[in-house]
């Protein structure tokens, strides 16, 4: 199988669904001559023409209202925000309108369009190229939230946000971006929205995580593996909807759990997981449902110092499985 | 004489020089720190290409519009600077030292903006009423508003700049700051640094009018365009936008024409959206070389002391960037502080 890296495998992905149905188009900042900042859309302005490759005005609340307008006119668009930590004025049209569309207009119509973007740290970003942003749209009923973590789970699941009838926020690392490459099958294949994937079996305990951290976690895994701990590694690869069948077939098959996301812990994706595995799953449970996340400031600040001790890192989480199977 | 106007209603600024009030020595210091920041801002474009400055943006090609508008700026009674990340030149020139800045670009402690907790000139100098809060297009241009609201409120004599892009000039956080401004008739300079791209994408791209100054007349406020290459033109220009803001006239939307040399960001590759053709011709209107032409030409600057200038530029430079790289990285034991106050 071909290998190839993540934003390859999302170039791949968008490309061939521009080929595959003429109403997919993208429109964001710098994504025509430029390519796109992280080159998502490197040569699709002279593949598919200025018409469906549209550098859009620096505003990004009219960059998703315009997606959520065209969506509704029957299009479909891909909105590319330039980092995720430009998103904000947005949020008033992806939470505040998409998400609410259908159910407000009691399924009369409905938003094929998704809101991509590139978020999270570790590539000396500071505070303003380096933020998580997946609870703020996680919190959303209406939404999905896609995050996944390798060049495969990326392309088959930005085809189906594509595919998808309802409006997907699908978020991509971009630490992973040239960092991670991996096998991409050369036929068309599509994974499904809301799937868990385990990368890593095991017995001692389920390591619940997704992003650029479930790589961290594989190696953490590798790692205490040599101590006898034997750690199975669930990628969540969406956090809406949460696959939280898988999360509760592991927990209760090795009843120890830890979360792992880079994100700030406080109402985090993993205090949601947490919640689902002591409200299902408390009888299985050897061991208190433990999150290892981002500390409590508000973002991540850009000296070399300070950013590392922002990010959690291999060693980090393997103290931390360690604690957890110890228990 | 009827004043030059665009067909979309803004003041066409020409230079009066009867009127201009700078002795020698005041352009001769413009000129100097001019050549320091030139230097400076190479020195760290080079220090970014070594792996020791995480990123930058250049401000060459802007410097007489950030300098020009700074030095009529320090003339209000109060004045306050919301800036963005382009805006090396303004820093300079209202009095931060190259130390601090490199110390800024380096990420090193003593960093005083955000205690290198941001990028380089990032973050802000209550000392200096310099508030480059982040690296958010126009976020900014509200929170000037706001000060200068604040500012009319208690009756504080102020002047307020606030600069951004072209690009910058799109943003709803902009138009929504202009109309406030406007209507409360405070005293605010939207200074747009138009260098005809944001990134990649190029002004027609960006808007359907040619000049950002031309919506002034949309929101009832002055609007004005400057050669932003021309550092006295952009003096002047902008000394009668504070004057205008002193008088309780209300804002202006001062508008420089200015270039950019270099790439976006020293993460930028220019190469995939711009001619080289365009960057030479745009080289031709180096602010740097203009002043300096026109100062020799009066007299007022010979080769001797220019030399002096550059010599000294580059000895303060040399001292700025071996301090800096001297400098340690800051310890992390206030990495939780600040948050919040102390109760
Ligand atoms: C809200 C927001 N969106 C996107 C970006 C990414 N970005 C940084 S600078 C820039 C272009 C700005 O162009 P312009 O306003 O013309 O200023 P210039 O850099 O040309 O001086 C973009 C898109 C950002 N920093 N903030
Ligand atoms: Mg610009």
């Amino acid at each position: 199988m071909p290998i190839k890296s993540v934003i390859e495998a999302v170039r791949e992905a968008m490309y061939e669904e521009m080929t595959r149905d003429p109403r997919v188009f993208v429109l964001g900042e710098d994504v025509g001559k430029r390519g796109g900042v992280f080159l998502a859309t490197q040569g699709f302005l002279e593949a598919f023409g200025e018409a469906r490759v549209i550098d859009t005005p620096l505003a990004e609340s009219a960059i998703a209202g315009i997606a959520l307008g065209a969506a509704l006119q029957g299009q479909r668009p891909i909105a590319e925000i330039e980092f995720a930590d430009f998103v904000w004025p947005a949020v008033n049209q992806v939470i505040g309108e998409a998400a609410r569309l259908r159910y407000g207009s009691r399924g009369q119509a409905h938003l094929p369009m998704v809101v991509r973007m590139p978020y999270g740290g570790g590539i000396r970003g500071g505070l303003y190229h380096s933020q998580s942003v997946e609870a703020f749209f996680a919190h959303v009923p209406g939404l999905k939230v896609v995050t996944p973590a390798t060049p495969y789970d990326a392309k088959g699941l930005l085809k189906a946000a594509i595919r998808d009838e309802d409006p997907v926020v699908f978020l991509e690392h971009k630490k992973t971006y040239r960092l991670v490459r991996g096998e991409v099958p050369a036929e068309e294949y599509v994974l499904p929205i809301g799937v868990a994937d385990v990368k890593r079996e095991g017995t001692t305990l389920t390591c619940i995580t997704y992003g650029l951290m479930l790589h961290y976690c594989l190696e953490a895994a590798q790692t205490v593996a040599q101590e006898g701990i034997s750690v199975e590694v669930i990628d969540l690869r969406t956090v809406r909807p949460l696959d939280t069948q898988a999360i509760l077939d592991s927990v209760r098959k090795t009843s120890r759990a830890l979360v792992v996301y880079e994100d700030n812990k406080m109402l985090g994706v993993g205090a949601e997981v947490a919640a689902v595995i002591a409200e299902e799953a408390f009888d299985s449970l050897d061991a208190p449902v433990t999150r290892l996340a981002g500390p409590e400031v508000p973002a991540m600040p850009f000296a070399p110092t300070l950013e590392s001790v922002f990010m959690l890192n291999p060693e980090k989480i393997a103290e931390g499985m360690r604690k957890v199977a110890r228990y | 004489m009827p004043t030059p106007r665009t067909s979309g209603g803004a003041e066409r600024f020409e230079l009066n020089a009867g009127r201009l009030d700078l002795s020698p020595e005041d352009m001769l210091e413009m000129y100097s720190t001019m050549v320091l920041v030139r230097a400076l801002d190479e020195r760290i474009w080079l220090m970014n290409r070594q792996g020791k400055a995480a990123i930058v943006a250049s401000c060459q090609g802007h410097e007489a519009a950030q300098l020009g508008a700074v030095w009529a700026m320090r003339q209000a009674p109060s004045a306050a600077y919301f800036p963005y990340y382009r805006d090396m030149a303004l820093a300079i020139g209202l009095g931060v030292t190259p130390k601090e800045t490199m110390l800024g670009f380096l990420a090193k402690e003593g960093e005083r903006h955000s205690g290198a907790r941001q990028f380089g000139l990032q973050g802000i100098r209550p000392d200096l009423k310099l508030f480059n809060n982040s690296n958010v297009v126009s976020t900014q241009i509200p929170h000037a508003v706001g000060y200068a609201l604040g500012c009319k409120l208690s009756r504080e004599p102020a002047a307020v700049i606030t600069c951004f892009g072209d690009g910058g000039a799109s943003q709803g956080d902009c138009h929504e700051g202009m109309n406030f401004a406007a209507v409360h008739k405070l005293p605010v300079i939207f200074f747009c640094e138009n260098n005809r791209y944001a990134i990649s994408v190029p002004l027609h791209k960006q808007m359907a009018v040619e000049h950002v100054a031309d919506r002034a007349p949309g929101y009832g406020m002055a609007g004005v365009i400057v050669d932003g290459t021309d550092i006295l033109a952009t003096y002047q220009a902008t000394q009668k936008a504070v004057q205008r803001a002193l008088r309780g006239e209300g804002p202006t939307l001062l508008e420089a024409k200015v270039e950019r040399y270099l790439p976006h960001t020293s993460d930028d590759d220019d190469t995939r959206y711009r001619p080289r053709e365009e960057v030479q011709e745009a080289r031709k209107h180096d602010p740097l070389r203009l002043f300096r032409e026109l100062l020799l030409g009066k007299g007022i600057l010979t080769e001797a002391l220019d030399q002096r200038f550059q010599q000294q530029a580059k000895a303060e430079v040399n001292e700025a960037t071996e301090f800096a790289e001297q400098a340690p990285y800051p310890e992390p034991d206030d990495f939780y502080e600040h948050v919040y106050g102390r109760v």
